[in-house]
């Protein structure tokens, strides 16, 4: 078989499961004793065992196949999880995580990960610190459990069939038998399993499901499921199941469950419940073709829980993976389509025939449709990014002994995949830089009257056509005279500016190339990269990043982004023959204003706006139009900008109306071009330029 | 007999060059082209090559030779350098013709007014037909541009 066709798919998946297996160990370290987080983990972690066993990367199945052994002991009780089980289990998944890095490199997956299996096999061992009489307690259980011929369910087992009892779900307890002439027994266990799993939830099997899977059963077993379909339908639809000898399923209620899930149940409970389970069996009238077999049927396995018991099922969303290079091309295809379109309402405005016009606009509210799902359909959470910061923080938090929180907020609020692809070494940068300067140590925080753990809140959210995403801590907040001092001393800014600065200028001082507070470098931040990078990036993304701080309380970093990159929505204007398109994101309004109007403050023209004043900005001066220049114009229409808190008017010719375009770039034979972000193609074909009105605001 | 090259040639005041055909794209006739403002004189804008926004050069400016005047004969050719992509306004273009590598001579240091670092070589055609190599990676040199640009600036 050719594995390199399932290779990306086994990648992805990976990466999948190697971050359920981060989040829930993260979750797990929270609320320790919360079995089903353990489900959850276990669960991940035995489905890339057996990813990477079939496709051959025998390290990795090694390794996962120890920690797997280790969580093992956790779900059933047997083991208390402790901070040193946690590290190892965190190593392993570095671990984990590199081989997988290797994979997609093009390597073999292979690494040595000695130490962290014996770790682990210490931990499995119950050698590395686990008390006496607990071990004896679980081998006491353990032995006991061996002796009974029923099939008992765990606690948390228990409480998930309990629980869909309670909602009104059925619960059964199936036992099949299989004929002894069949020679293929796991295919028809198999087969039986994927009919209960299409029914419902299998909670339980004896043996376990690998077992069953390798063949390693008599020629029974016994399933615990949750279902809605009833007794008879599913009996007989088993029954159809070729080569099944019999099929008893038993309802179960409360009671039975309570019987059955009585760990040290003595021989006369066990007798209650073997009752039980006879009177409930005779009262619902069981087809049996062999009485006997069944009786003798609970194979007396230990009671090793192996079923890939799952917690009441999240909704699980229907998804398929799709190249991204195909929704780039679908992407690419539409903007000629959305061209095309306004093109032909151009025509058929000329035209003037009604049903073209009637077509026309048909086409246009379909397409408008179209391209609100080809943009949703590159719109991803936020959470792909945000998912790694929890682990992040904690290693940091750890490594700078602080104690901090993180609370991330609006994790699935949506931004278009070219921003999320690039969103995230900012955002790592930030958070990194509140960890280091922001959150104080636990002696400073106390000393300061605050609680000894810090709090970092990561909120995204939508607001308009952009998406905010705030990074703010409860930290020491910004030292605005070191701030100062720092910054003279570097030359970002004369001490004669530095005194007329306010104060939301000094704090974005800190974001000022050249510029970095940190006294002493650290690992963490502070390698001479400094925010200077951040802001950049965002500002080249269409974004804009403010700060917010109050010194002693803590700092919060707000970072503005455009909902997309690809189509924006512009109002088009003229400059005698020349036409160019302002992004409307960033216009406050048009108007047009008198001659008379306009002042002259030291040699600069103004305009009154809104009770204040704003500097006025000739487009056609800026761009050095050839047949146009508003100096002669009596009256001249304006378009108001603004970029952050700053605002500015800008002359134009003549306004042709708002559109929606297609972003371009004018290529790599042109760029850094002064006020031109980009270019895009008009209605008749002819390529407009975006102005970049930040260019315009000094 | 040395390896067999496939050129398009195209005439540019009084002289015929020639580019490489896997080097050219497409070969268009004049389109609308919009002007990007504070570029050099030559870079006469952007043009639509079909739904993509593709830059077009004069090449009789970026040679430094006397600009004229499209006329129909006119041509812009489409070039893909790396990752480039420009457009190249000629008089015409309207030949496609094999070449020897053996006939193709290192160029002397001034051609037809255009500097030697341009070329690639000369290749000589029958006896008296002359046709000028381009070397496109330095005809799009943005290094030199941005010099030029600072010097009219």
């Amino acid at each position: 078989m050719d594995m390199n066709a399932y290779l990306s798919m086994f990648i992805d998946e990976s990466n999948d499961h190697l971050q359920t297996l981060n989040e829930n160990l993260l979750r797990l370290e929270g609320e320790p004793e919360d079995l089903s987080i353990v489900q959850n983990i276990f669960r991940s972690a035995h489905t890339l065992k057996g990813m990477s066993a079939t496709m051959g990367y025998e390290d990795l199945a090694a390794l996962t196949h120890e920690m797997e052994n280790v969580l093992d002991l956790v779900r059933n009780s047997k083991l208390k999880m402790d901070s040193f089980i946690f590290d190892t289990l965190f190593k392993g998944l570095d671990a984990l995580e590199a081989m997988v890095q290797d994979i997609v490199n093009g390597g073999t997956g292979k690494a040595d990960v000695t130490s962290i299996v014996t770790a682990l096999q210490s931990i499995f061992n119950g050698e590395h610190k686990k008390s006496e009489p607990d071990q004896k307690a679980a081998a006491a259980s353990d032995s006991s459990n061996a002796d009974k011929p029923i099939l008992l369910l765990d606690e948390y087992q228990t409480s998930v069939l309990k629980q869909s009892i309670d909602s009104g779900h059925q619960a059964y307890h199936i036992h099949v038998t299989i004929r002894e002439d069949c020679l293929l027994k796991a295919v028809r266990a198999y087969m039986v399993f994927n009919l209960l799993e299409a029914h419902g939830e299998i909670v339980k099997s004896e043996p376990s499901v690998q077992d069953l899977e390798q063949e390693k059963f008599d020629r029974s077993f016994t399933v615990f499921t949750i279902t809605q379909t009833k007794l008879e339908d599913l009996h007989t639809q088993i029954m159809n199941v070729s080569e099944v000898e019999s099929a008893v399923v038993t309802l179960l209620d409360e009671e039975s469950l309570h019987l059955l899930s009585t760990p040290t149940a003595n021989q006369q409970a066990e007798a209650e419940v073997k009752k039980a389970k006879e009177e409930i069996a005779a009262a619902i009238a069981v087809v049996e073709k062999k009485e006997e077999e069944v009786t003798k049927a609970p194979a007396a396995v230990a009671p090793r829980k192996e079923a890939p018991a799952q917690a009441a099922p999240a909704a699980v969303n229907r998804t398929i993976r799709v190249d991204i290079d195909r929704l780039d091309t679908l992407m690419n295809l539409f903007s000629e389509l959305l061209i095309d379109r306004v093109r032909l309402e151009q025509l058929s405005s000329e035209i003037k025939r009604n049903d073209l016009t009637e077509t026309v606009e048909h086409m246009t509210r379909v397409s408008t449709d179209l391209q609100n799902i080809v943009l949703k359909l590159r719109m991803v959470p936020v959470d792909s990014v945000f998912n790694r910061f929890p682990r992040m923080i904690r290693d940091l938090a750890k490594s700078l002994d602080k104690k901090i929180d993180l609370v991330i907020t609006g994790a699935d609020t949506e931004l278009d995949r070219t921003v999320i692809d690039e969103i995230g070494d900012p955002l790592v940068h930030l958070l990194r830089n509140s960890v280091d300067h922001g959150i104080e140590t636990v002696e400073e925080r106390i000393a300061a009257g605050k609680s000894e753990v810090g709090t970092i809140f990561l909120r995204a959210y939508h607001s308009g056509n952009h998406v905010f995403i705030e990074v703010e801590e409860d930290g020491r907040g910004i030292n605005q005279e070191r701030v100062l001092k720092t910054a003279i001393k570097n030359g970002v800014v004369t001490e004669d500016e530095a005194k007329k600065l306010s104060s939301d200028e000094i704090n974005m001082l800190i974001f000022a190339a050249g510029f970095s507070t940190a006294e002493k470098i650290s690992d963490i931040s502070g390698r001479g990269v400094g925010l200077d990078v951040v802001r950049s990036k965002i500002t080249s993304l269409g974004g804009n990043v403010t700060i917010d701080s109050a010194f002693g309380r803590g700092t919060k970093f707000s970072v503005q982004l455009p909902l997309t990159l690809s189509i924006i929505s512009a109002m088009l204007i003229k400059l005698g023959s020349e036409k160019y398109a302002i992004p409307l994101s960033s216009i406050v309004e048009t108007s047009i204003i008198r001659r008379s109007q306009i002042l002259n403050v030291h040699g600069n023209l103004m305009i009154e706006f809104r009770n204040t004043v704003i500097p006025l900005v000739s487009l056609s001066r800026v761009l050095e139009t050839p047949d146009f220049n508003d100096s002669a114009e009596e009256e001249t229409e304006i378009v108001v900008v603004r970029k952050g808190e700053k605002w500015a008017a800008v002359t134009v010719d003549e306004f042709i109306g708002q559109n929606e375009i297609v972003l371009k770039t004018l290529g790599k034979y042109l760029t850094n071009i002064e006020a031109i972000s980009g270019a895009t193609i008009l209605g008749d074909g002819q390529v407009a330029l975006i102005i970049d009105p930040n260019a315009l605001i000094k | 007999m040395g390896e067999e090259l496939k050129v398009i040639v195209f005439a540019l005041a009084e002289e015929e060059y020639g580019i490489e055909v896997d080097k050219v794209r497409t070969i268009e006739r004049m389109s609308p082209i919009t002007r990007v403002p504070k570029t050099a004189a030559f870079i006469k804008g952007v043009m639509n090559l079909r739904g993509v926004v593709v830059p077009v050069v004069d090449l009789r400016g970026r040679f430094g030779l006397p600009e004229q005047e499209p006329t129909d004969n006119s041509r812009i050719i489409v070039v893909a350098v790396d990752d480039l992509e420009v457009g190249f306004i000629v008089d015409s273009a309207n030949d496609v013709i094999d070449i020897d590598t053996d006939n193709i001579d290192t160029p002397p240091e001034i051609v037809g007014g255009v500097k030697a670092k341009y070329l690639h070589g000369i290749a000589k055609l029958g006896d008296s037909r002359l046709l000028i190599m381009l070397n496109l990676v330095e005809v799009l040199n943005k290094n030199e541009i941005e010099q030029l640009m600072q010097l009219e600036g």
